[in-house]
């Protein structure tokens, strides 16, 4: 394991009677790319603010390489930030912003002028230098941001919603150029964003967060298929979650019946939250099904059809498939046991992972 | 419909547009053309052959450019820093109101305050006189014009830099300190360049009244300096001569387009279309 880059340790924020950050421990590692994500006004932009040194925090400690960097100025920092609004100087040309750092870091002039060249050649904007920034559209501001930032060879570099002013289709490309900077700099991307989409396209680790806190962190396929909570299972992606019952290790119970599951570890007859994700939903007939919908209504995606449904509890389905249904009509539904993922209520992610940890290693025993 | 409409906007012009041409144009006008009579009411170019002729007017114009410079250059160097702490204070709009507040007084009041202050047996020789220095010539010096002037200006220059400084993004700020820019660089290539028109818009709004002041001269610098706005005056109330007044006024109309100019939003920095 390499030397993390940046460490929270017990970070917390509060404004008069607010607390905008709950005892936040976080760890990054070098060379990776990190997303927070959560809804707005949950804290990922203020630990933002707390990495680069736009704010100070209440209690803990910000560690940047293993020192500790509570006090040290914004402008003493080796991080350079991405701004949401990009925050371009208006009263400069693109190569003006773009070499701002380095004039004030009295770096050679030839070598401003060769390094400013390489960052905006990188960002695909090489003849762009003279321009006015209000000559720019909002996908080339986008780019001499990040120019103007990585110019300075940061060891992290934060990304503030970036592309939040973009749109959808620019915004899919921006994801598959960031991706590929960051992987050609090696360089950690830390990306603030509230688009589980992007999220999960791009990192290597998430850390989902709501109300000053961090429910859950991992990679994008371990929160899909995992999730700790409602809230996560729901802010990421499109689920059902139903009331259930565990009945013992591997048997849950909901919509009145008892299913086979993947999760174990949680006492018998505990009320818990079963997840489905709609396209581990399988379309049947009646007689195959281990659940029986009627189609309420079916809206065309273009790869797919979603597929609104209700069963005979009056429990909302929704439904990925690549077939239509017809409305009204009462279908089957079928799943895999491990399509299931229960929930506990009020699980903390290192209950959570200890838990996973003690039935994964009986499975695999059981495959021995 | 779309005519009445188009009525109704027109309406509304019709407030705005006699104040415009009663008190704007018309004025102007007049001025103009009677700067083209001289004293026996004759149509001539004389008066200007006078004024670009006469070294006591050029001088005139001379004087009264420099202590308007001077006057615009004091309350600039006061009120940016002024504006920029008020903008950081938390109750920045009281501390706002205190800086308004001596502009809802009449000039002359001020005035007058001003000549018992500066007076013989006024406050600031009674402190010189505390200090030990003893009573000195203040007042109708030259030095307690422009500072009269500056105090007056100051309010002025104060809001349209507080305003730019308002509309500055802080990101901005953020920015630049993210990029390794300590307060001062900071300040120097961003918050000073970004709140520019600011300060423009204090200059206009100083540097122009300032070259016609004429109480004050009086008042206070004791009619040492004669500005064109004294010489004005005095040929419309003393020595009658009206084509004079109003080819010297003439001349302030043209010196205060001048600035507008100079002062006007330029074209961006790089701002070369291709």
């Amino acid at each position: 394991m390499t030397e993390p880059i940046i460490t929270l340790r017990h970070v917390t924020k509060r404004y008069d009677s607010h607390t905008i950050l709950k005892n936040i421990n976080l760890t990054l590692e070098s060379g990776k790319f990190y997303t927070l994500l959560g809804p707005s006004g949950c804290g990922k932009t203020t630990i933002l603010r707390a990495i680069a040194g736009f704010m100070q925090v209440s209690e803990g400690d910000v560690l940047f390489a293993g020192q500790r960097i509570n006090e040290v100025p914004a402008n003493k920092r080796n991080v350079n930030t991405v701004f949401q609004d990009y925050a371009l100087f208006p009263h400069m040309t693109v190569a003006e912003n773009v070499a701002f750092g380095l004039t004030l870091k009295k770096v050679a002039k030839p070598e401003i002028v060769e390094r400013v060249a390489k960052a905006l050649k990188l960002v695909q904007l090489a003849d762009y230098g003279d321009r006015a920034i209000s000559e720019l559209s909002g996908g080339q501001r986008q780019r001499i941001a990040i120019a103007r930032a990585i110019v300075m060879e940061p060891k992290v570099l934060l990304l503030d919603e970036p592309l939040s002013a973009l749109d959808a289709k620019l915004r899919r490309q921006m994801q598959y150029e960031l991706r590929d900077l960051q992987q050609r700099l090696g360089i950690t991307f830390l990306f603030v964003t509230h688009d589980q989409e992007e999220a999960l396209a791009m990192s290597d680790e998430i850390f989902v967060m709501n109300q000053g806190e961090v429910l859950q962190s991992g990679s994008p396929v371990d929160i899909y298929d995992e999730p700790i909570n409602h809230f996560v299972a729901d802010f990421i992606g499109e689920s059902n979650i139903l009331p259930a019952k565990m009945i013992a290790d591997f048997q849950v119970a909901f919509g009145g019946h008892q299913f086979e599951c993947a999760d174990a570890g949680i006492p018998d007859n505990e009320p818990v939250e079963v997840v489905i994700r709609p396209e581990d939903l399988t379309l049947t007939t009646p007689e195959q099904a281990k659940l029986t919908v009627t189609i309420d209504t079916q809206l065309f995606r273009g790869d797919y059809y979603e597929i609104a449904a209700t069963d005979t509890l009056g429990n909302d389905w929704l439904i990925h498939s690549v077939n239509p249904a017809e409305d009204g009509e009462a279908v089957g539904l079928t799943f895999r046991p491990q399509d299931l993922h229960v929930m506990r209520f009020g699980e903390k992610e290192a209950e959570f992972d200890a838990r996973l940890e003690t039935y994964e290693e009986l499975e695999d025993e059981n495959v021995d | 419909m779309r005519t009445l409409t188009k009525r109704r906007t027109w309406a509304y012009f019709i407030p705005y547009g006699l104040w415009l041409a009663l008190f704007v144009i018309a004025p102007v006008a007049l001025i103009i053309y009677q700067s083209f009579f001289d004293l026996g009411h004759h149509v001539t170019l004389s008066n200007y052959q006078t004024y670009f002729q006469s070294a006591t007017y050029l001088k005139m114009t001379a004087n009264s450019v420099w202590y308007a410079f001077l006057i615009t250059l004091f309350t600039g160097l006061i009120s940016y820093p002024t504006a920029y702490f008020i903008h950081q204070l938390k109750h920045r709009q009281f501390w706002l109101l205190l800086v308004i507040l001596p502009t809802w007084i009449n000039i002359l009041l001020k005035a007058y305050a001003f000549i018992g202050i500066f007076s013989q047996a006024g406050l600031a020789n009674q402190f010189l006189t505390f200090i030990g220095i003893g009573p000195q010539q203040i007042l109708f010096t030259n030095a307690s014009f422009i500072f009269v002037a500056t105090y007056i200006q100051i309010p002025f220059m104060i809001l349209p830099i507080y305003n730019a400084l308002d509309d500055l993004n802080p990101a901005f700020i953020n920015a630049s300190r993210d990029l390794g820019a300590s307060s001062w660089q900071t300040f120097r290539h961003v918050i000073f360049p970004l709140t520019l028109p600011g300060v423009k818009a204090g200059i206009q709004a100083v540097f122009i009244p300032s070259l016609s002041l004429f109480m004050l001269t009086r008042l206070i610098g004791g009619n040492k300096v004669i500005t064109l706005g004294t010489a004005i005056e005095e040929h419309f109330l003393t020595t009658m001569n009206w084509g004079m007044g109003s080819t010297i006024g003439v001349v302030l109309i043209v010196a205060m387009i001048v600035v507008m100019l100079l002062t006007g939003d330029q074209k961006v920095k790089g701002g070369t279309p291709r």
